[in-house]
Parts: C-alpha cells; structure tokens; sequence
C-alpha cells in the first residue's frame, strides 16, 4: 500500500516550478513527502480537535472529578481528603430518604412525561386540523407555546400563586362547588406532589407540542387519502397513519423528556424546597442538600454518580433508537 | 507559506496567547488580597451588604477607611446573598478566599471547622482590640470566628386595626394572651387567622425566628453547652407544645409548609395575619405594600409568669477573616473600622439594623415609632440566636422543621419530633 502512495504521489507544483538545477539531496524528498503524509493523516484530527477539547474539558473532565470525589472523604472542603472506596455509595444506598426521593422522581418523570406526550399529541393535532383558520391556528399556536417561554422562577411564583390556599385556583373550585376551596396544594403532604408535577407538566408539554406538530405536517396527504378510500375512519387512520409516521418522534421525544425531567430541580427547589416533609423529594433536591446544606461533597458525588449511572441507562437506550433509525 | 500553514501557526499562536492570558487574567480576577504597584496592601472585602444598601454608601465608608489607614486600599466583592456561601467556599478551597468576608452567623462553624476563616481572638489580641464594646461575638470553642456589625432583631409585629376589631386592646405579652388573641382574630372570619408560621425547606429559617424565638422569648436554651438539648427539656416541651396548641386551635395561616419569610410577609402586608414574628428589615417593605396598615412592634411575648430577660431573635451581618488571607492585620483593621462607634452607627442606621457596638446609636430610632420601639426592646432584651454559631445550622433547621411538619401533621406526637430532631442533631454535631 505504502509503495503504491509512494509511486503515485504527485509532484507538488512547488516543487515542479523550481528551476533545472543539481537534483536535491535524496534524503529530504522522502523526509518532506513523509512530513506530508503525517499532516494529512492528522489534518482530521485537526479538526476535530477544538470540538474534543471542549469536550474533554466540559464533559470527561467534571464528570472524572464528580467519581473521584464520590470516592474520597470531605472533599473541597477539606485540604486533605482521605480515600474511603466505596462507603459514600454505601451511606447513600442506606438512607431511606434516598429511595423516597428514587420513588417520587419515578413517580413524577413518568406522570410529567405521559402527560406531556398526551396534552402535547391532543394540541398538536389540533393545530394540525384543517378545521381551524390560519388565524386561529395563530393564535393557538401562540397561547398553547406560551409555558414555554417562561423561565422556571417565574412559573414557580406564578403557580405558587395560583395555588396559595388564598389563591385563584381554590376560588375557583370553590366557586364551582368542587372543593372546600382551602386546600394547601403544595403545603399538604397528600397533595404536593401532584402539584408540583401538575406545574411541571403545565411548563414542559409545549415542547412536545410543537416537535409533534412538524411531525405531523410531515406526514403525506396522500397515506390519508389512501386510508379514506380504504374505508378508514378518523379513528383507524390515527392508529394506522398518523401514529406509525409518528412514531420515531414520540420515541425520541420521551427518551429525551424522561432524562431532562429526571434532572429537574429548579421548579422543585423553589415551589417545595423538596417538601413538605419529603413528600416531594426527588434525587436532585437530595444531591443538593447534601452538596449545599451539610457541605458533604463527597457523598453528594456518590449520589450524583448514582444519578449519572441511572440516567444513562437511558442514554444508551436513546443512542441505540436513534442509530436503529439511522 | 500556504494559506493552511499561516492559519495552523496562527491558531497555534491564537491558543498560546489565550493560554498566557488566561493564566495572567485569571490569577488578577481571582480573589484574594495583594500588593499593588505603589506597595499599598490592597484587601479584598467580599459581602452582599453593597447592593443592600443606598448607592454608594459601603464603598464611601471604604474610602473613610483607605483615607484613615493609608498603604490600605479596600476592593469590595459584592454578590448576592444567595451565592455568597458559595463562593467564600470555592475561594477556601482554592486558598484565594477574600480577605474581610461578610458572614452569617449560620455559616460560621462549618467555616471555622473547615479552616475557612481566621482565630478572630488572636487577630484581637495581636491588634491590642479592646472588645467590651461589641454586642456580640460569635464563637466555636471558645474562639471569636464572627463580629456581628448589624444586627437585624425579629420582635412580633401586630396588626393593630385587626386586634382592635377582634376585641384585643394591647399587643400580647404572654402565650395565653397570645393564644387568646389569635383565637378571636381568626373568629374574625373570612380570610384572616391569629399566627402565620413559615416552614419551609428551601429556606427553612422559620425554625429560627418563628418557632424557637419562643423558647428563648421565655430564657430558655434547646442547647446544654454547646450540645443539643431537644429531650427533656421543659423550656423546649413547652415552647414546642404551645405550637402545636396554635396548630390544633386552627389560628395558623394555611400553607405553613411550604411557606417562606416573604409569604409570612406578604399575608401580614395584606392583612390576613394578626401577628407574625418578622425581622424589622421588612417595616419599609410592608409600609410600601400597604400604606395605611396600622402595626406596631412588641416584645415576643414569653410563657406565662416569666418576668427574666427575654431573648429576642436577631440575623447578622457578620464580619469575620479569611484563613488563608496573607493581610490578615490589615484586614482586622478593617474590621475594627467598621465597629468603631461612629462608623458603626452609620452602617446600621443606612442598613436600618441595630448596631453591633453598643454604644452606636443609629439615627433612625430618633425618628420612627416602630423602630423606635424595637430598639427598646432590643435594649431591654438580649439577642439570642443558638443557630448562629452551630455546625451546618441551615440543615439543622431543615431536620427539626421535617420532624415538626411531621407532628403538626399528626404523623407523631411532638414528643417523638423532638427526640428524632435530637437524633438527627446529634448526627450532624
């Protein structure tokens, strides 16, 4: 292979325009096609180098740091952190609240994440129908996006708000005679939790609304039109048409929904604090409270790490989908 | 040379440049004291005080100082609160803490223990610094770590046209008063109660001002030394007993857990509440959300038959001295300035806190009744805080506020709270 690049090799048109002379010393032709041939070899890697810097410094690095620390006692904090092994995972996997919180984050990912799909599929069919005007597709599309938009401190006042025990939501329900219009949603353990996930659901199914819907403006008219002349009704031409053509895009999108609403803690932290008692505690208000509160760096590590080794059981299963489509 | 030699080489010299820069800026952005070119020591200060306070105010007392204590210039780090725990922790761990840092008084035992701050009885003694005048010292095991410069008292605050209406003439002064008086505001009817109490966890510092304020309201200690004492204790029984009295008599606000200082604020502001037990930092807020609320300030009201000293509430801004500072003289100069008698008061009276000299005077208590009031109050009592000072205090406000959540919830009685907060206290210490 080498021999056939050597003969082959052209001669570079610098070399070519140099003026009928003594022939250069037979040593540095080889050395120069040689250095040639290395930076063509590298000129790849080249390239990719600015993107594996980054990389390794934003990625490989913190999360090497994140398992070395879950493996070292007192870390940052002390000047002398001892390696201890394993026993940081022990004292996570032996704390009862541990598994509360693996329980209400299961719990709460997998009611945010239906729920997304279903309001975000519901909506975004109806944008799609030709029953409504350009006009009022619009405004719709506007209305129903506006979660959204919102950073998550303020859903979080605006929801703390609405569902103060004094605030509109109970006036309303009181009003309507469907409750004692005095419930404290997010302050009674029987009822923060579905509070805060309702909150979450409320600020994350525009995103799936609006992949759904490009997904359905995707879909050929003609699959329609060959349903309908095969007796289809609207029933069976959604079983059979618009979900199977949707279908690498609900996949995709609830894979990539789960992991992002297993990590949430903003909307947590500030409505509940991951109360009332732990009634809301999800693995990312524990990871921080141990991290911010008791300023136990290390056992925070080893249940970040937990978290990191579980949301990438999701990770594998999301790359394998997508490399299956590809 | 060709195009693509020139712009490897140049990348190569891009990066280089970048990398030099970056060590040079980086080292004169981090923090942490130096010399300057004139050989002037110049200290760093970090604090959340500045943005607190009127434009311009912290750094013209830095100027005061730097004009006093020439071959001393002051930089001031300001941020918010929120992040400054943080960052004095990052800095600790780099060694490039700043020099003067300002504290809470709950950070001050995890910061003394983990060697982020300085011996401040030895800067004292090294200085020659007669203390008698400071109002309080925070110390761990025996050693000053924090000199609080302000000091923010929490009494209770009455909404005086709600007592009125209610039939209650004079603020509370005891518990059963208390009891009594929220009672028939929240007979009242429609929206109001007696009592608001905020427990939350994201920021569980109610523990602090609304529920333990009435065990020392009353002398009382949850500590025996410098240990936890939540068990057998009869100042702690009955203190915690009397919140679960206010609790089952229903005179307690809604949504108590999950209720923050603001929200307590808020339904005071708005007139839903009759009393709260609030910091005196909030009377602007509150005068601003509703002008024509008539309240006034009062002692917290303490057990029945108790005539002692009454401990009230109080936060600080802290002042204390970073470890690993290389100015560390210079800094506790600067410490100094800020608790000297004049200077002191100027502080407190923009920060409209109550001086951490004692013989400070601000100038606001001359010209308002509230604070007027408050600083009687603040004079004839004593500020009690045992949180200021505790190992990792915030989440030792958390476990007892989860035990409590627990009791008032009926989930254990408030016996069993206290021994399993006693339990989880002793953990931590």
């Amino acid at each position: 292979m080498s021999t056939t690049v050597h003969a082959e090799t052209p001669t570079l048109p610098s070399e070519a325009s140099q003026p009928a002379g003594p022939p250069p010393p037979t040593s540095s032709v080889p050395r120069s096609r040689s250095v040639a041939r290395i930076r063509e070899r590298l000129a790849p890697y080249g390239f990719l180098s600015p993107a594996g810097v980054l990389l390794v410094v934003l990625m490989v690095t913190p999360v090497l740091m994140v398992v070395w620390y879950s493996l070292m006692d007192s870390v940052i904090t002390n000047m002398d952190p001892q390696f201890v092994g394993f026993d940081n995972y022990a004292e996570v996997l032996t704390d009862p609240v541990f598994y509360v919180a693996v329980r209400n984050t299961l719990v709460f990912t997998g009611a945010s994440v239906a729920a997304h799909f279903a309001i975000g599929l519901a909506f975004a069919l109806m944008l799609n129908s030709p029953l409504l005007g350009n006009r009022g597709k619009a405004l719709f599309r506007v209305l129903y996006v506006l979660p959204w938009l919102f950073t998550v401190a303020i859903v979080a006042v605006l929801w703390r708000l609405l569902l103060n025990p004094n605030g509109v939501v109970n006036y309303v329900l009181g009003a309507l005679g469907l409750g004692s219009g005095q419930t404290e949603w997010l302050s009674d353990p029987s009822t923060a939790l579905f509070a805060v996930t309702l909150i979450n659901v409320w600020c994350g199914y525009p995103f799936f609304m609006i992949s759904l819907l490009a997904g359905l403006q995707g879909i050929p008219r003609d699959l329609y039109e060959a349903a309908k002349v095969d007796g289809a009704s609207i029933w069976q031409q959604f079983l059979n048409v618009t979900v199977p053509q949707l279908r690498p895009i609900i996949i995709s999108m609830t894979l990539l929904d789960f992991i992002w609403t297993t990590q949430q803690f903003a909307l947590i932290w500030m409505t509940t604090g991951g109360g009332p008692i732990t009634s809301t505690e999800m693995l990312s208000t524990y990871t921080y409270k141990l991290a911010f509160t008791t300023y136990d760096f290390s056992v925070a590590s080893a249940a970040a790490v937990i978290v990191l080794l579980l949301s990438m059981i999701l990770g594998v299963i999301y790359v394998r989908h997508q490399k299956g489509r590809d | 040379m060709g195009n693509g030699a020139r712009m490897r080489r140049g990348l190569a010299a891009g990066v280089a440049a970048a990398a030099i820069a970056a060590a040079s800026g980086c080292a004169g952005a981090l923090p942490g004291g130096s010399d300057d070119e004139d050989g002037d020591v110049v200290i760093e200060f970090s604090q959340w005080w500045e943005s607190e306070l009127p434009d311009g105010k912290l750094r013209a007392l830095m100027d005061e100082f730097e004009a006093r204590n020439p071959g001393i210039q002051v930089e001031l780090l300001s941020g918010p609160y929120a992040s400054m725990k943080e960052q004095v922790i990052a800095g600790a761990a780099a060694r490039m803490a700043p020099d003067v840092v300002g504290l809470d008084g709950a950070w001050v035992n995890d910061f003394a223990q983990k060697g982020v701050i300085a011996d401040l009885s030895e800067l004292m003694d090294d200085a020659g610094y007669d203390d008698s005048n400071l109002v309080s010292q925070t110390k761990v095991d025996g050693s000053t770590y924090m000199i609080p410069a302000v000091n923010f008292v929490y009494p209770m605050f009455t909404n005086d046209d709600l007592l009125a209406k209610a039939g209650v003439d004079t603020p509370p002064r005891d518990r059963s008063e208390f009891m009594r008086a929220a009672k028939r505001v929240t007979a009242l009817g429609g929206e109001t109660h007696g009592w608001t109490l905020p427990l939350s966890l994201e920021a569980p510092n109610g523990v602090q001002n609304d529920v333990m304020s009435w065990v020392w309201a009353s002398g009382g200690s949850m500590l025996d030394g410098e240990q936890p004492n939540l068990v057998g204790n009869p100042d702690v029984s009955s203190g915690m007993s009397f919140v679960q009295d206010m609790w089952d008599a229903g005179v307690v606000a809604p949504g108590s857990f999950t209720m923050k200082e603001q929200d307590k604020v808020e339904e005071f502001s708005n007139g839903r509440v009759g009393m709260m037990i609030d910091s005196l930092a909030h009377v602007d807020t509150i005068r601003e959300a509703n002008p024509d609320l008539d309240f006034s300030v009062s002692a917290i009201p303490a057990a029945d038959g108790y005539s002692g000293k009454r401990g009230i509430p109080y936060a600080s801004w802290g002042l204390g001295v970073s470890d690993s500072s290389e100015h560390k003289a210079a800094a506790f100069k600067l410490v100094q300035f800020l608790m000297g008698k004049q200077v002191n008061a100027d502080l407190a009276s923009a920060a409209h806190a109550f001086p951490g000299n004692n013989e400070s005077v601000p100038d606001f208590v001359k010209e308002d009744e509230v604070f007027s009031a408050a600083f009687d109050i603040y004079r004839q009592g004593r500020p009690e805080n045992e949180f200021t000072g505790m190992p990792v205090a915030e989440q030792l406000m958390r476990d007892f506020s989860e035990e409590l959540q627990r009791s008032l919830d009926g989930q254990q009685s408030m016996d069993e709270a206290l021994e399993a907060a006693q339990e989880r206290w002793e953990e931590e210490f």
